[in-house]
């Protein structure tokens, strides 16, 4: 590929390959391969097309999912503890079925969660560009497209375009090396990294992993990884595809198949940064020092290995000290907490749960905490039945979900209570994200889970040894 | 069509801090119609009221402080619009009267969601804003001119410099789709030659 030309970043091989037109302004008219669409902003977005007299350009590429309002309680229907929420989900419903879009519908096995239901269904393919109106599209880009997410006006002017109009973001690269020590996982590291470059380390540019470790993490971890980049004002994240990558996606239901299949794989390996290639910001990160995180601010920057104190340089910080009650110079590890959360876009997948159930395995959830597990999508839910983990968490005394958001945000319905200390798997700490003042920590599933036992913030290792 | 957005002079809403994020300028609570009006009263709906779900106004708050009343400029920090890609954030902003927010740096999809609704984010250094940040304080008047790229505060001018696409959508309230949809006949003539390049990309 790089032959005769300057070497590229696999952002922009990607960007170039999608490249429609030059616009009169200097920005370029850019192919959206796959659209995704949720019942929080779908509706909207489908309504407002059809006010305009528009129409939706290649159903065949979009997909709609019910995931952010939607109830995850058993026996569920279209009533959602937010007021107002079936009005969303019938306006999406509705929306999607006028325009021959496909639609995961609450009662269809492969709801979920749309940032885990679309590599389970291979909509999401190396070197697509794929967008969703939702910020944690970047999640994806775990398997070597680029996607980032969007507004509802550009949802709709996709939609009316299978197009965008853009300027190219600029590149990033973070290489990881090293290797995670024994118990840190993906969440860690992103938890790490974004304590290290902070809530605008990427601002606005187009972010690239690299390196042995993220070579080393499997699809779900490198999801995990990706997830996190919009925490760092990321345009999006990607990974250049490898084995791992094809294995996983082989087979899924909207992946080519036959000959299809070996072209596409064929092209995917071309999918890398050219040796050479620049970057307006390039970091090397070793992961070998990484321990289990959890934040204690209302930021995902604010995070520090457990074990150490909240760092002196904090003090200024009083909105969220006082938010979160907590000080500087004081540990976040020991803190009691009321409740337990795994679930998220960030950490519901099957691998998640099933570190998470082999800490809880012939334990029990501390008197008083409210735990609950909501699987990503049923079918991580159905699959992890089948392993029997569903039990696990249930003897553990954990609740057990149907998939969707759930508690991950307050849509206006469920949610923890005020002054509660949530101890959660999720991407956000942002004040009342779980719930009217309700108090954040984001940490690994594992961490979650050991946290839950103990009734208090512990690492896993610490549980081991009480 | 949107409203051109060429001059505006206007107080300014000082509002410093970094990471603004999309929840605190519209909670999620306050999202509660599938549809893109009946936001303003939930802007910043955390801060500006006593109590959670409340309309009690909270006097320190600063957008119930009647110096401020009608502005159309708001100035924060760092990161502004970071989190959810909600743009119920930007029509709150814009349907409260919000023209112009200066930030020292914009999440991505929040500046898109502005420029798409006719508000212009605008980054300046964090010097710049500290000095603007006083002046919005001390309830100057602003000045922003799009087109040249200024704003002046009394006989302090500065200046910054947008994206040409942005600026041009700005400028003329343009409506992206409808640009786009004059440029249909390169679309499907993409789509065609992509279709025997990526066959796997088109599920129909
Ligand atoms: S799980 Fe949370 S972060 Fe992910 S898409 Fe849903 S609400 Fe957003």
């Amino acid at each position: 590929m790089s032959g005769g030309h300057a070497p590229l970043t696999l952002a922009e091989k990607i960007w170039r390959a999608h490249h429609i037109a030059d616009l009169a302004s200097g920005a370029q008219l850019i192919a959206i391969d796959r659209l995704l669409l949720h019942e929080r902003t779908g509706g909207v977005a489908l309504k407002s097309l059809e006010a305009a007299g528009r129409k939706v350009l290649a159903p065949s590429q979009v997909f709609a999912t019910m995931d952010h309002i939607v109830d995850t309680t058993e026996g569920r229907s279209d009533d959602t503890r937010m007021p107002t929420g079936r009005d969303f989900i019938v306006a999406t419903r509705e929306g999607a079925h006028r325009h021959g879009i496909t639609l995961f519908d609450l009662d269809d096995p492969r709801q979920g969660i749309v940032h885990v239901i679309s590599p389970e269904q291979g909509i999401v393919l190396p070197g697509l560009t794929l967008v969703c109106p939702d910020s944690h599209t970047c999640t994806q880009g775990a398997f070597g497209a680029l996607a980032w997410g969007i507004g509802s006006s550009e949802a709709e002017h996709a939609l009316a375009t299978m197009s965008l109009r853009m300027n190219r973001p600029g590149d990033m690269r973070i290489t990881i090396d090293g290797t995670l020590g024994e118990g840190v996982s993906a969440k860690d590291l992103a938890l790490a990294l974004l304590a290290e470059l902070g809530s605008g380390g990427a601002t606005g540019l187009m972010l690239e992993f690299a390196g042995p470790v993220v070579e080393a993490l499997d699809m779900e971890g490198r999801m995990t990884l990706c997830n996190m980049a919009t925490e760092m004002a990321a345009a999006g994240a990607v990974i250049a595809p490898d084995d791992k990558t094809f294995a996983y996606l082989q087979d899924r239901p909207h992946a080519p198949q036959g000959d299809v299949w070996d072209r596409a794989v064929a092209a995917w390996c071309a999918l890398a940064t050219d040796p050479g290639a620049s970057f307006a910001k390039d970091v090397c990160f070793d992961a070998s020092a990484v321990r289990p995180m959890v934040t204690w601010g209302t930021s995902p920057q604010d995070a520090v290995p457990l074990g150490q104190v909240i760092p002196d340089g904090n003090h200024a910080e009083k909105r969220k000290l006082d938010y979160m009650d907590v000080r500087p110079g004081a540990q976040v590890e020991g803190l009691a907490i009321d409740a337990a959360f795994i679930g998220s876009c960030t950490n519901s997948r099957i691998s998640d749960l099933r570190r998470a159930a082999d800490i809880l395995r012939g334990r029990k959830v501390a008197p008083g905490v409210n735990a609950i597990c909501v699987p990503g999508s049923m079918q991580v839910k159905a699959q992890a039945e089948a392993e029997g983990l569903d039990r696990i968490f249930r003897d553990a005394g954990f609740e057990w979900r149907n998939a969707g958001c759930s508690m991950c945000f307050f849509a206006g319905g469920e949610s923890f209570g005020a002054h509660e200390r949530v101890i959660s798997s999720t991407n956000r700490n942002f004040e009342s994200r779980q719930g009217p003042n309700t108090r954040t920590h984001l940490a690994s599933p594992e961490t979650v889970a050991a946290s839950a036992i103990a009734g208090r913030i512990v690492a896993p290792s610490m549980l081991e040894k009480a | 069509m949107m409203e051109p957005l060429i001059r505006l002079t206007s107080r300014a809403v000082p509002l410093p801090g970094d990471n603004i994020d999309t929840d605190i300028i519209i909670p999620s609570r306050e999202m509660r119609s599938v549809s893109k009006s009946g936001l303003a009263d939930g802007l910043f709906a955390g801060r500006r009221y006593t109590e959670i779900g409340g309309r009690d106004p909270d006097p320190d708050f600063v957008l119930n402080q009647p110096q401020y009343a009608g502005a159309a400029i708001l100035i924060s920090g760092a990161n502004f619009g970071c989190g959810s890609s909600r743009e119920h954030a930007v029509w709150a902003l814009a349907e409260y009267g919000f023209r112009v927010v200066l930030a020292e740096s914009f999440s991505p999809i929040f500046a898109d969601n502005c420029i798409r609704n006719g508000l212009a984010p605008i980054p300046f250094s964090r010097d710049d804003l500290s000095e603007m940040m006083s002046a919005a304080e001390q309830v100057q008047d602003f000045t922003i001119d799009l087109p040249r790229g200024t704003v002046t505060v009394g006989a302090r001018q500065f200046h910054f410099s947008l994206a040409p696409e942005p600026l041009e959508m700005l400028v003329t309230g343009a409506d992206a789709i409808e640009l786009t949809l004059n440029q249909r006949d390169r679309i499907e003539l993409f789509r065609s030659r992509d279709r025997e390049l990526r066959p796997w990309v088109y599920l129909d």
